[in-house]
């Protein structure tokens, strides 16, 4: 397999991949860490990529692992990971500070959620994998998938109402 | 009528069952200006997932291209070199060849002969000086005669 090969197959999903990591390892360069990292073992083991049925939901089973690995040796260090990194630059959304301000409680929201919930939310919502995939990726079941997500959904939308009446009610 | 839809699928949203199409409504319908009031504050959740699909990975990968050190062709490597060793040594052995002609052959061996033997010859004819010893140990022989005389005087005496 070529350099060009496998970048033809790796290009589709390596964002995936880096929003899987980031959403997980929540810094922006962490996950580009680990996105390289990532992308850097399944070159190495190229000969062995035409035996996989499925080289996404693979790769983001890997993203998955490997950032677990990341989270559980920062924690052993007592190491915090620092951000800054929740603006987001879409232009409708800088016309209403407000908005702004709202989405950035989401980022919140999501964050302080269970990782399962997070990787379920990053992969059905944001990605949108079918459940079977998902289920698939994150060695889970069908059902065990449907429930992490309406737990997940249900969690971001009553904090998001809370925030939403704030001061109001 | 569409608020209705939007709530229906709001509530079968919340309990994962939505399939990609409906969501993919629902974003839709979150992503206008204007959405009901009440539902408010669902616009935000909707907004920050559309933007986050378009976070993308601006890093490059550095690919290498791994040299794989093939161990098989040190093997192969070895047997040339082993067989251009014995090669080498079958050539340098001093050979002196055969001689196919009888008659050749039976003159070369005689050549050869003679030169042992004439070689042998000259290693004897060194040794003659043995023979002078041997005449040096001949003239000892006149002591038995002293000894004759010496064993006639004991007899004598007893």
């Amino acid at each position: 397999m070529t350099q060009k090969e496998f970048l033809h197959i790796v290009m589709p999903f390596k964002d995936k991949v880096f929003r899987l990591a980031k959403r997980l390892l929540i810094s922006t360069e962490e996950a580009e860490d680990a996105t390289q990292e990532v992308l850097l073992k399944l070159w190495n083991h190229k000969e062995k990529m035409e035996d996989y049925k499925n080289v996404e939901a693979f790769s983001m089973t890997m993203t998955k692992n490997f950032c677990f690995d990341r989270l559980k040796s920062k924690q052993s260090q007592n190491l915090k990971i620092v951000h800054s990194n929740y603006e987001d630059n879409n232009t409708s959304l800088q016309k209403q500070v407000e908005l702004n301000d709202s989405v950035n409680w989401v980022a919140k929201i999501i964050e302080d959620l269970p990782e399962q919930q997070k990787m379920v939310i990053q992969l059905r919502d944001i990605e949108e994998y079918d459940l079977d995939e998902i289920a698939k990726m994150l060695d889970m079941n069908n059902t065990a998938v449907r429930v992490t997500l309406s737990r997940a959904r249900k969690t971001i939308r009553e904090k998001l109402t809370n925030t939403h009446n704030y001061g109001i009610k | 009528m569409v608020l209705n839809n939007i709530e229906k699928l709001l509530e079968k949203y919340e309990n994962g069952e939505t399939s990609l199409k409906e969501e993919q409504q629902l974003k839709n319908y979150f992503s206008q200006e204007t959405v009901a009031p009440h539902l408010e504050m669902y616009k935000p959740m909707f907004a920050y997932f559309l933007v986050n699909q378009q976070e993308q990975f601006t890093k490059d990968i550095p690919l290498k291209t791994k040299k794989v050190f093939n161990y098989k062709w040190i093997s192969v490597a070895a047997v040339a070199v082993i067989m251009l060793g014995v090669y080498l040594k079958s050539n340098l052995n001093n050979d002196l060849g055969t001689i196919n002609d009888p008659e050749i052959a039976f003159n070369e061996v005689s050549k050869s002969l003679e030169m042992i033997s004439k070689s042998f010859n000259t290693g004897t004819s060194t040794l003659q000086y043995l023979d002078e010893y041997d005449k040096g140990a001949s003239t000892l022989g006149y002591l038995n005669e002293i000894e004759n005389t010496t064993n006639i005087i004991f007899k004598t005496n007893q």
